[in-house]
């Protein structure tokens, strides 16, 4: 015999009370909805589908009509990234094949398509390159963002409009413009692929950007939290560390994002003004030649490799991002 | 910098930062960033100014020789370069645009919440991630007519009679235009959820009771869209529009990475072509000054125009 205490009371009703969110054609909609999101996501990313299929294809797979959905995974496309090799000659491939030997599992791969391994190839450094550089400038640019948007937002300043304008203007200078003065700027000083010359570059490269996004951020907190504060006896700078920035969490984080995405890909100038030592990874994935063309697997398997850190972040971040995205615009 | 500001919770500190006036955190917070920024912007500005009016090359190992307006004068009478404009305007206008409806829609559909939407919503945001020369590429393997994905998923099964987007060619015959919506289409995959992410920031900031009072009015969902929505979210439309311009007017990455210019030129953004100039065979350094110069005074314009149209309908909210 079901009690009542058995069965407990019913769950608490949580639906939207108001009459055109619970009618019956509302929900057929919402369902309708949902259903068009996910058809939708799906062919959003479709190519990053085919980039994840691409990664674990042969050579053979690729380049075969028609596209292949289904096929025999394999890595080769990372061996491809990540090592550098050699041709056999045939009658030496034969030999090695007759006698593998001890193999460990990349070598023998590398001996299925007549290569040997002679080493790791420079993408592990360039890699490594790209979380130097990126993550100092994006922390960098933030930081300094940060500063300039509360100084921005709060005080009057002569001509801040026209400085607001000129940081933004920044912006529009076509990448290749800049180039050419800033690469005998660098040969001067010695910062033609260094570290601190790509940190720098990329911190100013976005600090137009991180200081708009944040000032519209800062504009939105009430400026009575940080007066209450002041009465209270705080210091400008203590109102400002311990009122404005954990208010404006939401904006550094979509900032951060932004920045980051626009740090670990950019190409341009990484292309013009490294080489070896700073040399990032998207120059180097771009470049990924195998004997016949474009080494498509290789290229797939580095971008997804170089995909993946940038997409955890934001996966982290999401719900700052999208409450902190307003620039301003936004009037509560 | 930072360092010392962090460590106001000193005694001896506090008493001296008591003191910091206005001014000086003024001063303190805003000249880092302008003193870099002029550093590595104004210099190279007023450098590749002066550049614009000479023949200098990067390679030749010669001197700048001053020749005045002559880069000047050579570029606004070239008609070629007015093509790349025209075409740029074109790939400016199609994206732009696209990217706004497309980024619109994605919003109005993520826009309420639901489980896994989250989750969808971060997966869109996937194409944003991708550095513009991969995408670039990797589109180039989609759109390959024999073994790429691009055409059987929009129904074109036999190669022979498909699109072969990038060299501009349907079933065999030259189709002029199809190589640019090619860039286009990567460009508003791209971007289009850049777009979205803005527009649903301001679509969360709409305050319910708006359309509360709309439902009790029994106003209609049309109706609703139209004088509550997109009021609401225009100004962080315009916003997107405003960055999705500037990008697309220098826009290199993709383009470079998909097509280089071709076929022919029909896909020859103005910035590519400055690359071309400036960095390809006789690197001509001075000309390609004078052409980025006059690039950006268009884009400067342009933006001005729009940040004016910005002001005043902030100003009238």
């Amino acid at each position: 015999m079901a009690s009542f205490e058995e069965t407990g009371p019913r769950t608490p009703v949580v639906e939207p009370t108001r009459v055109d969110k619970v009618h019956p054609r509302a929900k057929l909609g919402k369902s309708f909805r949902v259903i068009l999101t996910l058809i939708v996501t799906f062919i959003m990313i479709i190519p990053v589908l085919v980039m994840i299929m691409t990664a674990f294809k042969s050579r053979a797979d690729i380049v075969t009509p028609p596209p292949k959905v289904l096929f025999h995974p394999t890595l080769e496309g990372f061996l491809y990234l990540f090592t550098d090799r050699s041709l056999f000659s045939p009658s030496n491939l034969e030999a090695a094949r007759a006698n593998p030997g001890n193999l460990d599992y990349w070598q023998k791969l590398a001996l299925s398509v007549g290569q040997k391994i002679n080493g790791p190839s420079d993408y592990v450094g360039r890699l490594k390159n790209s979380v130097i550089i990126a993550g100092t400038s994006t922390i960098l640019s933030v930081i300094l963002g940060l500063f300039a948007a509360y100084a921005f937002s709060r005080f009057k300043i002569a001509g801040k409009d026209d400085l607001l304008f000129f940081i933004l203007s920044t912006r529009m200078l076509p990448g290749v413009v800049v180039t050419i003065p800033l690469f005998l700027l660098y040969k001067q000083l010695g910062w033609n692929d260094t570290h601190i010359g790509m940190i720098i570059l990329y911190t100013v490269f976005n600090l137009s950007f991180s200081v708009w996004l944040l000032k519209g951020f800062i504009d939105e907190i009430p400026i009575e939290y940080e007066e209450a504060a002041l009465v209270d006896g705080y210091t400008r700078l203590q109102a400002f560390f311990k009122i404005v920035l954990p208010q404006a969490v939401n904006g550094i984080a979509a900032t951060t994002v932004f920045c980051l995405i626009f740090a670990w890909n950019e190409y341009a100038f990484a292309l013009m003004l490294t080489s070896q030592k700073a040399r990032t990874a998207p120059p180097s994935i771009a470049t990924m030649l195998g004997s016949g063309g474009l080494e498509w697997s290789a290229i797939a398997a580095g971008s997804l490799g170089f995909l993946i850190p940038v997409a955890i972040v934001t996966f982290v971040l999401r719900d700052y991002l999208l409450r902190g995205v307003t620039f301003g615009a936004v009037r509560k | 910098m930072s360092a010392s500001e962090s460590q106001f919770s000193g005694p001896n500190l506090k008493v001296r930062q008591r003191h910091l006036s206005n001014r000086a955190i003024v001063n303190l917070f805003i000249w880092p960033t302008l003193i870099l920024l002029i550093a590595m912007n104004v210099f190279p500005l007023f450098y590749s100014l002066y550049l614009g009016f000479t023949n200098y090359s990067a390679i030749a190992g010669k001197a700048p020789v001053w020749v005045a307006f002559q880069n000047f004068s050579r570029i606004l009478n070239d008609k070629n370069l007015w093509t790349y404009f025209a075409t740029t305007g074109r790939y400016a206008l199609m994206s732009v645009s696209l990217q706004v409806l497309v980024g619109f829609g994605l919003a109005m559909l993520v826009r309420e919440k639901f489980k896994g939407g989250g989750i969808l919503t971060t997966l869109i945001l996937i194409p944003m991630m991708i550095s513009p020369v991969v995408v670039g590429l990797f589109w180039k393997l989609m759109y390959n007519p024999t073994f790429g994905f691009f055409d059987p998923l929009i129904g074109f099964a036999n190669p022979s009679k498909a699109p072969d987007w990038l060299a501009s060619r349907f079933a065999g015959q030259p189709v002029p235009g199809l190589a640019l919506l090619a860039v286009v289409i990567v460009d508003v995959w791209m971007w289009a959820p850049f777009v979205m992410l803005l527009v649903l920031s301001g679509l969360k900031a709409i305050p319910d009771y708006l359309y509360e009072a709309a439902a009790v009015d029994r106003a209609s969902s049309w109706f609703q869209f139209w004088r509550i929505t997109l009021p609401q979210v225009a100004p962080l439309l315009l916003i997107a529009v405003l960055f999705r311009t500037i990008e697309a007017f220098k826009s290199f990455d993709l383009v470079m990475g998909m097509t280089g210019g071709g076929p022919g030129v029909q896909t020859e953004l103005i910035s590519v072509d400055l690359y071309r100039i400036a960095f390809l065979g006789q690197f001509r350094t001075g000309y390609g000054s004078a052409l980025a110069y006059i690039i950006l005074i268009i884009i400067i314009a342009i933006s001005n125009l729009y940040i004016k149209y910005l002001n005043q309908s902030k100003g009238e909210g």
